[in-house]
């Protein structure tokens, strides 16, 4: 599937994964925080990361985006090879958003420029097609109305949606969630999820890294659970938060559930 | 800071002023003490001076005119340097950062080169280095003290303000160049749209600040021969006979001079530190 | 002459003109100078920092009289030129003290340039370390000085043992800062005739016309000295630090 015709085309059909992970190997110097990971994410499939802190969930998705770069192992999105030293990193980020923990607005633009810039900038569409598929991203987070308000003037929970529709306006085919509720508030973190389950709902391959055990319960396809640097065990929800194999994995549910 | 209510009256008239909107600050002591410093200095001349002479206070009114105009080109070099020195700063503080150790290695030699070298020595070195004039083609361009003055205080000026400015860069979250990168912004973009804009208020106090130590420099030119304030306050000294009861008295109106520029714009520093630091 | 003498006379020769390395009366003078310079900006860190904590103590007083007089130093010194405050006080205040005699019957003044530079140049530095220990003192929170209080110290003890070591601590590196820019502001002793090294400096090269070699020398030498001052303080921030504590 090529897009906008500026794609070379890579060979990847829509039945293939459209995240395919090999054996992915991480150290960051002497420490090696992913230690040969395997996954594959079908179009459309949400999909569910968990673990206790240091198991290298974030380390993971950050590799997928090319924000951190890892030492052996295969990383494939839509069959752009994310390993290759010579990788054209926008066209990469063309196709996968990330939204982080700390939200990470651009704190001297509004809300509006904010989800407006990347699209303005980077791809240089034209300003009058970004500037309506801002307003309507910003409807669809559910923030009409406060498209010229800075980030300092908003919630955290606002924050994260606004990131949200700032992701969403390069039009990519998966999103990245590394524990994007976790800096919140417990009454703004319903309406971040919500979000993130109509994205969800609506056909967008997302992977979250998260510690809401509720959600991803909800709105998996597919969990993956890590520690200290393996995939110790993966399966669908009901499956795995029923009967988790894993004397590992029932030690972790035991403690967050 | 201190609560000084030397006489009620006093804080009377200063929140009435207040009240109709003029600039007033509290009353401190200092205020009161300064004055009483001056008093001083004019004092202990006048009990060394020889009475038949004229009075002190005379004298220096008499010599104002020209020891502001004096104080006036202090000003101006300041305003000069402080100019060209930013604009070099700014483009040496993005070497600074750059992402190529090809430019960052000699942007980080210069800039310890110069932030490390005492400023009279920069001027020294421009006004021996630098010719008394420069022949393009057919212009002659002349280079007189104040010029090599204020190319001499640049060059402090630039190496200061790349340290300001790679203070700036440095001091901003890292989400930002993560956000920013995800988003798929280049390099430059990132920096121009993104952490630049952001750097610019927390580069004014300690910008400020650095103006504040520029004006007290211009007074090194008077060594390498300006015609500025501190030259002319010996000369009036000098056409006044040289007496040395005035010494004391002259340089004391030059530090007036000074402080009464410098003081307000060193509140107004403060308040901007204060307000930019509550973010 | 040595060879080490004898190599630089050559060098002079070939263009690089160095004398203070293979004549002797040019030595003398030149080191003499650094050594003078490096004497100056000891005694005046040692004065302006004591200057500097005393004066912080002065403005976290609780007598009025004694805040003002500290912001009012502050202020003065803060805002008004260093070179201008030496020549106040080597020419105006210098008349005001009484001369001694010396061996001759001539009458001397009883300070020296050297004497005045320090003072001028300790008092400056001085205001701006008051400035740097109250930002320091101020970044102590209230609940340790309450602390100390509940414990039964004075504010003198309290001061003396956990607020200016905290202080000290947190402030190190905008300290630093301030007795690099005192090392490098010793050269306004040149005004009043102080032979340290730029005043030295300026005589070799006037007598030999070196100019550009004494300039080159001067900047690497002032690199040296405060490479040398930011190594020691750093060693000193290594040197107090605790684990925990600070960045």
């Amino acid at each position: 599937m090529t897009r906008r015709g500026d794609d070379q085309p890579t060979g990847w059909t829509p039945d293939q994964p459209i995240v395919h992970i090999q054996d992915l190997h991480k150290a960051f110097g002497e420490v090696e925080v992913l230690k040969g990971v395997s996954l594959d994410v079908a179009k459309g499939e949400v999909i569910c990361i968990i673990g206790p802190s240091g198991s290298g969930k974030s380390t993971l998705i950050r590799c997928v985006n090319a924000l951190t770069p890892f030492q052996s192992g295969t990383v494939k999105l839509m069959g752009i090879d994310v390993g290759d030293p010579a990788l054209d990193k926008l066209r990469l980020r063309k196709h996968v958003g990330m939204v982080f923990q700390q939200y990470n607005l651009f704190p001297h633009r509004t809300a509006l420029q904010n989800v407006m810039m990347a699209p303005l900038y980077v791809l240089k569409r034209p300003k009058a097609e970004v500037e309506a598929q801002a307003y309507a991203l910003l409807k669809k987070v559910r923030l009409e109305g406060r498209e010229h308000a800075y980030p300092g003037e908003m919630s955290g929970g606002q924050q994260q949606r606004v990131a949200i529709a700032r992701s969403l306006a390069m039009q990519p085919d998966v999103m990245l969630f590394d524990e994007v509720t976790a800096a919140l508030d417990p009454e703004t973190v319903k309406e971040v999820l919500v979000t993130i389950r109509e994205l969800a709902q609506e056909g967008m391959t997302c992977l979250l890294v998260t510690h809401e055990m509720g959600f991803a319960r909800e709105v998996a396809n597919h969990i993956y659970f890590t520690d200290r640097g393996v995939i110790v065990e993966h399966g669908p929800p009901d499956q795995f938060f029923r009967n988790p194999s894993d004397p590992r994995t029932k030690a972790f549910l035991n403690q967050v559930l | 800071m201190s609560d000084g209510r030397i006489l009620p009256v006093i804080h009377q008239v200063g929140a009435a002023l207040k009240a109709k909107g003029l600039p007033v600050t509290r009353l401190r002591a200092w205020h009161v003490l300064f004055p009483l410093w001056l008093i001083l200095a004019g004092a202990t001349a006048h009990a060394a001076s020889d009475p038949a002479a004229p009075g002190i206070l005379s004298v220096l009114l008499r010599w104002s005119p020209l020891l502001l105009r004096g104080f006036v080109f202090n000003i101006v070099i300041s305003l000069l340097s402080m100019l060209l020195g930013t604009i070099l700063g700014l483009w040496l503080g993005l070497c600074l950062v750059s992402q190529h150790s090809v430019i960052r290695a000699p942007a980080l030699a210069a800039t310890e080169f110069f932030r490390n070298a005492p400023w009279l020595v920069l001027l020294f070195f421009v006004t021996f280095m630098l010719p008394f004039q420069m022949e393009i083609g057919h212009f002659t361009i002349p280079f007189p003290g104040w010029i090599k003055a204020v190319l001499g205080l640049a060059l402090a000026i630039m190496a200061n303000v790349a340290e300001i400015v790679r203070g700036a860069v440095q001091s901003i979250h890292p989400g930002q160049w993560e956000a920013s990168e995800a988003l798929g912004f280049t390099r430059s973009q990132q920096m121009w749209r993104i952490i630049l804009p952001q750097c610019i208020k927390r580069m004014i106090p300690p910008w400020m600040n650095l103006y504040a130590i520029v004006t007290m420099s211009t007074t090194l030119a008077s060594i390498i021969g300006v015609n500025e304030v501190v030259t002319l306050a010996s000369q009036v000294q000098a056409a006044e006979g040289g007496r040395t009861d005035l010494l004391a008295p002259i340089y004391g109106y030059v530090l007036l001079l000074f402080f009464i520029y410098s003081y307000p714009i060193s509140v107004w520093t403060r308040r901007l530190e204060r307000k930019y630091a509550t973010r | 002459m040595s060879g080490f003498a004898s190599f630089f006379q050559h060098l002079a020769a070939s263009g690089i003109d160095l004398p203070y390395f293979y004549d002797s009366f040019d030595a003398a003078r030149f080191w003499g100078g650094l050594l003078l310079t490096i004497e100056l900006s000891v005694v005046t860190i040692a004065a302006s920092t004591l200057i500097g904590i005393i004066g912080a103590w002065m403005q976290a007083s609780r007598a009025g009289i004694a805040r003002a007089i500290a912001n009012a130093y502050v202020e003065l010194f803060r805002n008004t030129p260093p070179l201008v405050q030496i020549y106040f006080f080597y020419f105006g205040m210098s008349t005001l003290l009484p001369t001694v005699q010396n061996a001759y019957g001539q009458q001397l003044p009883l300070l020296g340039g050297f004497a005045w530079a320090a003072l001028s140049l300790s008092l400056y530095a001085g205001s701006f370390n008051v400035e740097i220990f109250r930002s320091g003192i101020e970044a102590i929170p209230n609940a340790t000085s309450e602390a100390a209080e509940a414990l039964g110290f004075t504010r003198m003890k309290a001061y003396q043992h956990i607020i200016l070591p905290l202080a000290i601590r947190i402030c190190l590196p905008a300290l630093t800062n301030n007795l690099v820019n005192l090392i490098k502001t010793t050269t306004l002793a040149y005004a009043i005739a102080v032979p340290e090294l730029l005043y030295v400096s300026g005589q070799i090269w006037s007598d030999r016309g070196n100019v550009p070699e004494m300039m080159v020398t001067l900047l690497v030498i002032y690199l040296i000295l405060v490479g040398i001052l930011v190594a020691f303080m750093r060693g000193l921030e290594r040197a107090l630090k605790k684990p925990g504590l600070g960045t």
